[in-house]
């Protein structure tokens, strides 16, 4: 029998795992893995304190170093992170905002020491401000100057770096922050709008070019579990955008109007409870942004099962690049063109997605555009508002999470089976090597030729000259993130974002159990003399808000006084707003794993301020193991991401500051 | 019980101690009946205390219009030239559940390590006109602890015409293109605040145009209350100028006021306050029964207002022989 030739195949997208942790070596090691095992691009996670512009030894950066990814102060530190893998034959995705303009110029100074011919480099720049206003939280700079900022390095990749994409707008925290399929959609291309209007006004780039800036633009999405949903979602971005690129920048070549996006589908919905399920959830997730040829991902990230409980493993990462090198590889669904052409199903979904997201984005742009309705809370409010929606219905039932609100009863999981200990742990004591290593680097270079730099790049920013040039000049004579971004700072301010709670509308159909929780905490505010008081800090450098946010507005609707003074703040601003609020208890919101370091100084703080006995509950992803490391007498509770019962957390929040001050409830116990 | 046995120490609050200020602070916010003997003794001993050159700010506006990032300018500006400053703030609640989201300090920019301010935010619980049932009482210790003291209203619009009655000296706070909501002021809703601010006018078209419809509403003409001529700023926090102007009027009108009626306006707003507790407690009912507004009014004006609480009690029994008179 004749062998049959294979049937000829598109090629796949980019299959890349996004990593790094502890240090530039050690993520090294890391990424040379990965490589080996067939991962065909890098993906960089740099650690908050990066992402925020402080150096490792910065008074913010405590706890946070090397924990959500890889320290990155200077030149030393990428070559140390690039080492033995050469820039020019790698396509790297860097996931860095605020500060883009400086990592990529470190980048770039390592790609001249290799040697590499810079118009041939390739991979990606994140540079996407205003998400992180709305959900992630790495922001520095106000919103004009931060556009202004992106649009330097947009400007920057158009005459030196033509493969490299400047910007890659983000609709995947959107998502994750609650944004629903229209939302997103609309948010994400008002994003983009308002970014390239700031490039075309600046006017340094001949309107005959412009169509070449406008196809750099790339775009990183979300896929969650409505896979069908979402699949026509990418779809409506395809042609919303092509139609952004036509009317609004007159860009004629189909080939710039293109919505090239690459993907990391949902983690939010990934449960704590019968991790193993995520698997399914992942693959569902995945086929979203894959099946349609028309609307593909060009570059997919999967999260591992296990991200909802701590930092997985190799094992954990290498299971999910497996999922997609099967689809890609042994299905034949890279044989067909789109198999969704002509589906009046679909058809009909798309139009119904794409009419609504069209005039929520108009809305926007008669409000003057995205950093307008940022600036005037309308986007966060929004979200704030989605996610409200979101968490009531699986509260409710409504919305169906197996093995969280049905079909709860399961087996006992092997894979959980002692997994506190297979846990990919960041070692406290990098964060002192960490510091070691820069303090050694900062009295090893030539201290001259750093202050000349610092000097050109401050007379840059006064005078609008080329940024990147002047930061390219600071990372080659040993400048550090941390002075880079305060040179910036001391420009251009610091921003705080709107906490988007104030205007949220009171959820709906409070129902039998939320009267009961309204009514004990008037009880308990009755014999406290003064409504219950609740502050909401968010110690550190997480900027991971949604769950301090939904918790401000339900604890809101639950009768109580709620502080809440957003993201980013020391353990003595907590301290110090708990006394001179007079607050009943303090909740600390804490997802970025430095809990160890930040829950400790707070309550040292609250006892400086004779506030022994203040109540203090956590929220976040806290190991059992880590509590009785922490000062056990002043926290009453622990509340997990997995705890999506909202009115049994405020009920304990009651029972918290009974107990605290003596009040017997017992009498209307729910 | 006494202040000293009930913790309160007056030393620490005169001092601004900020362990002091706050403990105070929960103690005139307390509503149940059996911290209102401590409450009163403790207004009356700040009331002596009270510190002579101190300056009440009232800051109004709609929502939006920078009242917050102002205040963070006002207070960097007394902080510099070494005065001590006590922010209160007011925000609205929910009618439904009693819950507020006290979003203003998250707002104000500020050093928690500074010594010499302290920030209060307030829920104004069903208390309509813009402050909060107990802004008064947390105000009588602010003033003997605080030289310059700044009061955020809730900034819902008009109804909020409590602050007149509460801060010498009321800042009016809008940003360009708002034209709306002067018109209750037009209507003579609200009496033409002393200071008009244009924030954001970096939007220079929108802002000369308020400033325009504002100057129309000032430039009419002297307060019929005390002469003063209401003084328009623009300001820009975005660009980082107007606060010291501001801050300029502000002093020119407290030196208007102290070489006048300052005095006789402090006590009037005590008189007020007695008068706004005893309807909060008694009703339009318990006013009737005492001979009416004007009536407990006229009796106010010769009570002594050291005491605000026992003048409140005098009116409180006054009302109970009244109504235990036969035939009544």
């Amino acid at each position: 029998m004749k062998e049959i030739e294979p049937p000829a195949k598109d090629p796949p997208w980019l299959m890349r795992t996004y990593s790094g942790y502890a240090s530039a070596a050690e993520s090294n090691r890391l990424y040379r893995a990965n490589l080996a095992k067939g991962q065909t691009g890098l993906s960089i996670a740099f650690d908050l304190p990066t992402q925020t512009g402080y150096d490792s030894d910065h008074i913010l950066a405590r706890g946070e170093v090397g924990k959500l990814g890889v320290p990155m102060r200077t030149r030393e530190d990428m070559e140390a992170l690039f080492d033995q893998i050469p820039v020019e034959r790698m396509n790297t995705s860097m996931t860095i905002n605020a500060p883009t303009a400086w990592v990529l110029a470190l980048y770039l100074s390592l790609a001249r020491q290799q040697g590499a011919d810079l118009s041939q480099l390739r991979g990606t720049t994140q540079n996407d401000i205003l998400k992180e206003y709305l959900s992630r939280g790495t922001y520095i700079f106000p919103p004009k100057a931060s556009i202004r900022l992106a649009g330097e390095v947009i400007r920057y990749a158009f005459h030196h770096l033509p493969k490299w994409n400047p910007i890659n707008i983000c609709s995947y925290h959107l998502q994750e922050s609650g944004a629903e399929p229209v939302q997103e959609v609309a948010f994400t291309l008002a994003n983009a709008v308002c970014v390239l209007d700031a490039v075309r006004a600046a006017g340094d780039i001949p309107a005959q070019d412009f169509p070449q800036v406008v196809g750099r633009m790339a775009f990183f999405l979300n896929a969650g579990i409505r896979f069908i949903e979402e699949m026509c979602k990418v779809r409506v971005f395809s042609r919303m955008w092509d139609r952004i690129c036509r009317e609004r920048y007159g860009v004629s070549d189909p080939g710039l109007r293109r919505f090239r996006y690459g993907v990391q589908v949902n983690s939010l919905g990934l449960t704590e409870r019968q991790p193993e399920n995520n698997i399914a959830r992942i693959i569902y997730e995945f086929l979203g942004v894959v099946l349609s040829k028309s609307a593909r991902a060009r570059s997919v990230q999967l999260p591992a099962w296990n991200e909802a409980l701590g930092l997985p493993r190799k094992w954990d990462q290498q299971w999910s690049l497996r999922i997609q090198q099967i689809l890609a590889h042994e299905t034949d669904l890279l044989e067909y063109e789109d198999i969704f052409e002509g589906s009046a199903v679909i058809g009909r979904k798309e139009k119904l997605l794409e009419d609504a997201a069209q005039a929520e984005l108009e809305r926007i742009l008669e409000m003057g555009g995205a950093v307008e309705a940022l600036e005037n809370g309308y986007l966060k409010r929004c979200l704030v508002e989605s996610n409200a929606r979101r968490i009531r219905e699986i509260e409710t039932g409504r919305r169906v999470v197996v093995g969280v609100n049905r079909f709860e009863e399961g087996e006992p999981s092997p894979l959980t089976a002692g997994l506190d200990a297979s846990f990919l742990t960041v070692d406290d004591a990098v964060e002192n090597e960490q510091i070691a290593i820069l303090r050694a680097f900062r009295s090893r270079r030539d201290a001259g030729r750093v202050a000349g730099a610092l000097d050109h790049l401050h007379r840059t920013l006064s005078s609008g000259g080329e940024l990147m040039a002047a930061s390219i000049a600071c990372a080659e004579a040993g400048v550090t993130t941390g002075e880079w971004s305060d040179a910036l700072r001391s420009v251009y301010g610091e921003y705080r974002a709107p906490t988007g709670v104030g205007g949220v509308a009171a959820s709906d159909g409070a129902g039998e159990d939320m009267r009961a929780v309204i009514q004990r905490v008037r009880q308990v505010s009755d014999r406290l003399g003064r409504n219950l008081k609740l502050l909401i800090g968010k110690p550190g450098l997480d900027g991971h808000s949604n769950g301090a946010e939904q918790i401000a507005v339900k604890a809101r609707d639950a009768g109580m006084e709620v502080v809440y003074e957003g993201i980013r703040l020391t353990p003595e601003q907590i301290a110090e707003s708990a006394l001179q609020e007079g607050v009943h208890v303090v909740g600390l919101s804490i997802l970025s794993g430095s809990h160890l370091k930040l829950v400790p100084e707070v309550i040292r703080g609250l006892e400086e301020r004779g506030l022994k006995t203040l109540p203090v509950v956590l929220g976040g992803i806290i190991p059992e193991s880590d509590l009785t490391k922490m000062p056990q007498a002043s926290i009453k509770r622990v509340f997990a991401p997995r705890d999506y019962h909202l009115n049994r957390i405020m009920h304990e929040i009651v029972d918290v500051v009974a107990a605290a001050n003596g009040i017997d409830l017992s009498a209307v116990t729910p | 019980m006494n202040l000293r046995s009930a913790g309160i120490e007056l030393d620490g609050i005169l001092n601004a101690q900020k362990t002091a200020i706050a403990g105070a602070l929960n103690l005139l916010e307390n509503r149940r009946p059996a911290e209102e003997g401590l409450a009163a003794e403790l207004i009356e001993a700040l009331t002596r205390h009270a510190r002579p050159d101190r300056h009440v700010i009232g800051i109004t506006g709609p929502p939006g219009a920078g009242k917050s990032t102002l205040i963070s300018r006002l207070v960097r500006e007394y902080r510099s030239a070494g005065r001590r400053v006590g922010v209160l703030t007011v925000d609205p609640s929910s009618p439904r559940s009693g819950g507020a989201l006290l979003g203003d300090r998250a707002r104000i920019d500020y050093d928690p390590g500074d010594p010499g301010l302290f920030i209060r935010s307030m829920a104004a619980g069903p208390h309509l006109g813009g402050l909060a049932w107990r802004t008064r009482h947390c105000l009588s210790l602010f003033e003997a602890a605080y030289d310059r003291i700044l009061i955020e209203t809730t900034g819902v619009g008009q109804s909020e015409t409590e602050i007149e009655k509460v801060a010498d000296t009321v800042v009016y706070v809008v940003q360009p293109g708002s034209g709306d909501s002067l018109q209750f002021m037009k209507a003579g809703i609200m009496e033409i605040p002393h200071v008009l601010v244009v924030n954001k006018a970096d939007r220079k078209n929108l802002a000369l145009k308020s400033y325009h419809e504002l100057q129309a509403l000032a430039g009419a003409g002297r307060r019929a209350d005390d002469g003063w001529i209401p003084q328009l700023i623009l300001a820009s926090a975005l660009e980082g100028w107007g606060h010291e102007a501001l801050a300029a009027a502000l002093e020119r009108h407290l030196d208007f006021l102290s070489s006048g009626r300052l005095n006789d306006l402090r006590r009037m707003h005590r008189v007020q306050w007695v008068y706004i507790l005893f309807v909060e407690r008694f009703g339009s009912y318990g006013v009737e029964r005492l001979g009416g507004e004007r009536r407990i009014y006229e009796r106010l004006e010769e009570a002594d207002m050291s005491n605000p609480l026992r003048a409140l009690q005098e009116l409180a029994e006054e009302s109970k022989r009244i109504s235990q008179k036969p035939g009544c």
